[in-house]
């Protein structure tokens, strides 16, 4: 019989291997899954991760590549930082649209204003919407030990309607012939997040993803701050004689994925997007869950997963173009990935042992 | 007699049918609390309910088939939860959410082929002439089988979880699963049939969306009626006539917002839609501040894997 065991401490070697392990048994099963719906596997796995890094149109997919882990990894290294702690903010999708919102509400105020102050003052912007939201289960759960899952996801349809309002009446294009969505930023060189390199596809969204996967992974590793946060993930009791202030945890947990989130609204809205319109978020903010549990919680890792993620996002796009995959495939094959991803992470703390009735009674 | 352009009839009449989905998913998910087990995957589970339950019914022409076959598929996938967090021992949160993310995506992907077509209609389950009695026919003999039923299952979890010994065993497992595992019983497979009861149930509900509110097959038709099904559970202490309580405000506020909507009323269209969500919220404070902990009916051993090392 096989029976489960548990290690005495976490296989090094597993934390490493599981993601792997998870991307290949994805791919496998995605494979079949492919083939079921009467496509060739081996091609849509090549078109999905071999042909937008090396294939034909490589020059221009691998800028996308950036585009689409900007956002992902911003939003992932906040949400991490929070799981490590045991806080679970599920509502980047929120944060992530608000931050859009107040971000472009700013540019646009002063429309034809040109200033070089005008975009670092819509960061800022950004960063306090998404910051701002993510404080309302925060307060919630300090204040009145309100769940913070229910109450950041049930914000994300609350966000949602003030998008589709922002959308078609307070940020409405007044120039738009009445078409919803707000003015285009392409045309507002001052508040216009471009790309600093042309066909890599790097904004200032990929910049500051960089910049906070090194400063986040530097807080985890060499500031008190970070040690509290692993320390009350993983020995909650031992945090509270060590005195962790937990309420102090909970609002800087869900403030940085918050700031972080809204960050990549408003990089988004003012870059690819270009403007606010009623669907413009995509579910980064969701995908980022899946991003942040395949860096295994830790920035650095992030940042090749949130690669990762983007690469099925932009080959999903070639292969429904090319093979007439439903795009719904992608988000298919990513729920599996995560998936896999926590059903081989039990080899990380626990090993399989086969046992015959002669070795259990020897055991005890 | 209306007020403000309501007839308060139509609302409780309403407010009952509208309810349905999420009492139906927030019994379910009660249970599956109760053995100690916290599974986020509950909108997952409904909208693959929602288009197993839309499918079935297309294809066999019976709407009972439908809800047969909602509930095998809310089922199914919730066997993916049961598996990741009783056998491989993966994080419930982790795992509840990856259910969910992974039910929208196969349900868009099914789903694809099925817009515009209308299901067989679910008629009324009592004579018509029953129904056409003021004020009492509408609200009591007026409904379908479906909403009868998740009234009947009201009882019915109420009834065991607190009177059999099957009840007395689920509580035992998610109290203290160590010492309902010292008494012999199997913890994991306990709970890996609460979680497969919390599934179908999440997925008749699921069906009774796409089946009878809707009644047609769209995106994301569920549109969050699992995270309010969850909120509820909170809300509710974890007791079934609470859950029947709380899903009855949540339809209120549901068809009241849509009456308010259709009678043209001044506030705008997108504050009424976001009601019920920001409803949800203040509920969730009310319910989790001051001397009413909602902690304090929370199991004791909810969210926790159990793994028998001894």
């Amino acid at each position: 019989m096989i029976r489960l065991e548990k290690r005495p401490t976490p296989s090094r070697f597993w934390l490493y291997a599981t993601p792997p392990v998870a991307v290949l048994l994805t791919m496998i099963v995605g494979g079949i899954l492919f083939a079921v719906m009467g496509k060739n596997p081996v091609e849509v796995i090549r078109t999905i991760f071999w042909d937008p890094l090396f294939g034909e149109f490589a020059f221009y997919l691998r800028g996308q590549l950036l585009v689409k882990a900007g956002p992902l990894i911003l939003i992932a290294i906040g949400l991490a930082l929070g799981f490590r702690a045991g806080i679970w903010n599920i509502g980047a999708e929120g944060q992530y649209i608000m931050g859009a919102i107040i971000g472009a509400s700013v540019g646009l105020a002063v429309f034809p204003t040109e200033n070089r102050l005008i975009f670092p003052v819509m960061v800022l912007a950004g960063a306090f919407g998404g910051w701002a939201w993510a404080m309302i289960p925060a307060i919630l759960k300090t204040r009145f030990n309100t769940n913070e899952i229910l109450v950041s996801l049930m914000l994300v349809y609350v966000a949602q309607t003030i998008l589709a309002k922002a959308s078609t009446s307070f940020l409405k294009n007044p120039e738009g012939m009445g078409f919803p969505g707000s003015r285009n930023f392409s045309s507002y060189p001052a508040a216009q997040n471009g790309y600093l390199i042309e066909g890599l596809g790097l904004h200032w969204g990929g910049v500051a993803a960089l910049v906070t996967a090194v400063l986040i992974y530097i807080l985890l590793t060499r500031h008190i701050a970070g040690f509290q946060i692993r320390l009350a993930g993983q020995a909650p009791r031992a945090a509270r004689f060590h005195g962790v202030n937990p309420t102090r945890l909970v609002v800087l947990c869900m403030g940085i994925s918050g700031a972080l989130a809204g960050l990549a609204g408003l990089f988004e809205v003012t870059g690819p997007a270009g403007q606010i319109t009623i669907d413009f978020n995509t579910g980064y903010g969701f995908t980022a869950i899946i991003v942040a549990f395949l860096g295994r919680l830790n920035p650095l890792g992030i940042v090749l997963a949130g690669f990762l993620m983007a690469l099925t996002y932009v080959g999903g796009e070639m292969a429904s173009t090319n093979l007439g995959l439903p795009a719904a495939a992608v988000q298919v094959f990513q729920g599996m990935l995560l998936f896999f991803l926590l059903g081989v992470d039990v080899l990380t703390n626990y090993r399989f042992r086969l046992s015959g009735g002669a070795a259990v009674a020897g055991a005890k | 007699m209306d007020f403000g352009g309501i007839n308060p009839v139509i609302l409780i009449a309403g407010l009952m049918a509208t309810s349905v989905p999420i009492l139906l998913a927030a019994l379910g998910e009660a249970v599956v609390e109760r053995s100690g087990v916290l599974n986020l995957g509950v909108e997952g589970m409904m909208i693959i309910g929602a288009l197993g339950g839309f499918v079935v019914a297309v294809h066999t022409g019976s709407p009972f088939m439908g809800f047969v076959g909602g509930a095998i598929a809310g089922a199914v996938l919730s066997m993916i939860f049961a598996a990741l967090t009783q056998v491989f021992l993966a994080n419930q949160v982790a795992t509840g959410l990856a259910l969910t993310l992974f039910g929208l995506g196969v349900s868009s992907l099914g789903g694809q082929g099925y817009n515009g077509i209308k299901p067989p209609a679910t008629t009324g389950l009592l004579p018509d002439a029953l129904a056409q009695i003021p004020v009492a026919g509408p609200i009591l003999f007026g409904h379908d089988a479906v909403v009868y039923f998740s009234i009947l299952m009201t009882a019915a979890t109420w009834y065991v979880l607190k009177f059999t010994r099957i009840g007395l065993i689920i509580r035992a497992v998610g109290e203290s699963h160590d010492a309902a595992h010292a008494l012999g019983y199997k913890v994991n497979r306990i709970r890996l049939m609460c979680i497969m009861f919390g599934g179908a149930m999440a997925g008749i509900g699921g069906a009774y969306v796409s089946l009878v509110r809707v009644p047609q097959w769209v995106d994301g038709i569920t549109a969050g009626a699992g995270w309010i099904a969850l909120a509820i559970v909170v809300f509710a202490s974890w007791k079934p006539w609470r859950v029947l309580a709380g899903a009855y405000l949540f339809g209120g506020i549901s068809v009241l917002q849509l009456n308010l909507q259709a009678a043209g009323s001044a506030i705008p269209v997108e504050y009424l839609s976001m009601a019920p969500y920001v409803l949800t919220i203040i509920v969730l404070v009310i319910m989790s501040s001051g001397r009413r902990k909602a902690a304090v009916g929370a199991p004791a051993s909810l969210g926790q894997n159990f793994h028998a090392s001894r």
